[in-house]
């Protein structure tokens, strides 16, 4: 027997090789729509709250409640009520494909209110000297907002894409694969330990990798 | 030509209307340096900023150039407000531009300034303020003066016919002041710029306006000519900033034991640097005795503000002979 054997007797490996694409591939997936959807509702937030370049108080509290709400469900039952809707969106509600409804859905709303919090430190006077040289408010979001807030916004991405690697651990609820699947499946109800033991020490790792990347671009990028 | 018609400002604060600016009569002329003096609240930073409409008056009207502004909006408000370049306290700049891009930031936004034209005019504004070796830095890289030439390059950058400068110095230590201040006299009359700046110290105006306007508590309390309102300050308000900027404060009880009569006497142009009161002692044979003084100059101008005590019996005829010579006489009371 090799040691990879004696150590992890249960595990099969091209199943754990299988779980990582399959979690890597809704991660990416949803972040890409999370930051899709997310991004212009945070810019929406912003620009609407009062005080601000367009602000509609009204609308910014209709916003804001819709957002509490979606953060508030816990991402569990979130995904179960979101059932129909992911079918309706991907035609199924399982795997990888109807998982990314549900995490997108969850993550957006959590999102957007890291965008709205990142341009709020945007110093209101660059705003008002922008104002001043006659730009435009698509173009002061553009070309001052969202460079001048991007260490905040990749910081947010980040934190949106650890909490998205939790999500999908607990995609495995509708059939979604991945490594939490593996996680529950094998090692809570199967009893195989060194199954549970890979498959966190992969998900940590995978975090370390997110948070360090973040990191790395948030530093690039502050010229503070 | 910058006109305030009646133009008055106020805010909504919890459902009732606080006045930051009482309605302004003005007209600031074409290629002067105007200035704006008041303490903080006074409402000389909504003034400023009714000039390119960052404020719109609550009643009145702003005019430039004879052209009624108050009601511009869309893409006319945009080309107003690319024709005024502004300054700011705390510089405003964009951190995560470049020093030439920050410049260049005003053309870009217009869109129709080829990256060609761009880079040209981007050289020539830096080398006039100065920073040509610093274009590829960042602003976090600079001291406070240089991202204040920043700041006025880029104000500069679409050839503006007005500069408004909102506490351009007061971040400013007082040699970076000077040269800063300099700078943009030195704009104002190679460019023909018209520079409306707004302070709350005494000494920047003395150093570059040519009129003045004292504001306080929303109200326009006086305004002239820097020299005419520096050397004979009517208003309380005037009186104080002028106080402070020569570094005195009222002087009742110092003189106590002077005796004599006390007059101030203020010099302007020529006669600052002539010996008038030389002359004066050995016409009448007055003695006089020096308390204080200040002999500096108010833009171009050089000027000088004795305070003195007189002890003679031709008094009078000294008094006479030196308002000859040109020079302003005040008795001062105690």
């Amino acid at each position: 027997m090799s040691p990879m054997q004696t150590l992890f007797p249960n595990i099969d490996w091209a199943e754990i090789g299988q779980a990582c694409i399959d979690t890597l591939l809704m991660l990416g997936g949803s972040l890409l729509f999370t930051v899709v959807l997310g991004l212009p509702l945070g810019i929406w937030l912003f620009l609407t709250a009062r005080g601000q370049l367009h602000a509609r108080p009204r609308l910014y509290s209709a916003l804001s409640l819709v957002v509490n709400v979606l953060r508030s469900v816990p991402f569990i039952i979130l995904m179960i009520l979101l059932i129909p809707v992911t079918k309706a969106i991907t035609g199924v509600s399982i795997g990888i494909r109807g998982a990314i409804v549900p995490l997108v859905i969850g993550a957006a709303p959590f999102l957007a209110r890291l965008v709205e919090t990142a341009l709020r430190e945007v110093d209101r006077g660059v705003i008002e000297a922008s104002q001043a040289m006659g730009a435009t408010t698509s173009q002061i979001v553009t070309r001052v907002l969202l460079p001048e807030a991007r260490p905040g916004l990749i910081a947010g991405a980040t934190v949106t894409a650890v909490a998205l690697v939790g999500y999908t651990a607990m995609g495995g609820i509708v059939g979604a694969g991945g490594l939490g699947a593996l996680a529950y499946q094998y090692g809570y109800n199967g009893y195989k330990p060194d199954y549970m033991l890979v498959t966190v020490a992969l998900l940590v790792v995978l975090v370390q990798i997110l948070q360090s990347l973040g990191d790395r671009l948030v530093t690039r990028y502050s010229r503070r | 030509m910058i006109r305030f018609a009646a133009a008055s400002k106020s805010y909504r604060v919890d459902g009732a209307l606080v006045p930051a600016l009482e309605p302004v009569d003005l007209v600031i002329e074409r290629g002067e340096v105007f200035g704006i003096i008041g303490h903080s609240g006074a409402g000389k930073s909504t003034m400023l900023r009714l000039i390119n409409l960052l404020e719109r008056p609550t009643a009145g009207r702003i005019f430039i150039e004879d052209r009624d502004v108050t009601d511009a909006t869309g893409s006319e408000l945009r080309k107003l407000r690319a024709g005024i370049g502004m300054i700011f306290q705390h510089f405003n700049l964009l951190s995560s531009r470049s020093v030439a891009d920050n410049v260049a930031f005003p053309l870009r936004i217009q869109g129709n300034v080829s990256e060609g034209e761009i880079t040209a005019r981007v050289d020539e504004l830096l080398e006039l303020v100065g920073l040509t070796a610093h274009a590829r830095k960042y602003p976090a890289q600079l001291s406070g003066g240089q991202k204040q030439r920043v700041g006025i390059a880029r104000a500069l950058a679409s050839r503006p016919s007005i500069l408004l400068c909102d506490e351009a110095t007061s971040a400013l230590d007082p040699q970076t002041t000077a040269s800063v201040l300099e700078l943009l006299a030195d704009i104002n009359r190679r460019l023909g710029l018209t520079i409306v700046l707004i302070t709350h110290e005494m000494d920047v105006i003395r150093r570059v306006c040519d009129r003045v306007a004292v504001l306080e508590a929303g109200h326009v309390v006086e305004m002239g000519a820097v020299a005419d309102v520096f050397l004979h300050p009517q208003h309380p308000t005037t009186r104080r900033f002028v106080a402070e900027a020569d570094h005195r404060e009222g002087h009742g009880p110092e003189f106590s034991g002077v005796t004599g009569r006390l007059f101030r006497l203020s010099f302007r142009g020529e006669a600052t640097y002539s010996p008038v009161l030389s002359n004066v002692v050995r016409d009448t044979g007055v003695e006089y005795n020096l308390l204080s003084g200040r002999v500096d100059r108010i833009k171009d101008t050089p000027y000088g503000q004795l305070t003195l005590a007189m002890n003679g019996e031709r008094v009078d005829d000294a008094l006479a002979q030196i308002r000859d010579a040109g020079v302003d006489i005040e008795e001062v009371t105690r």
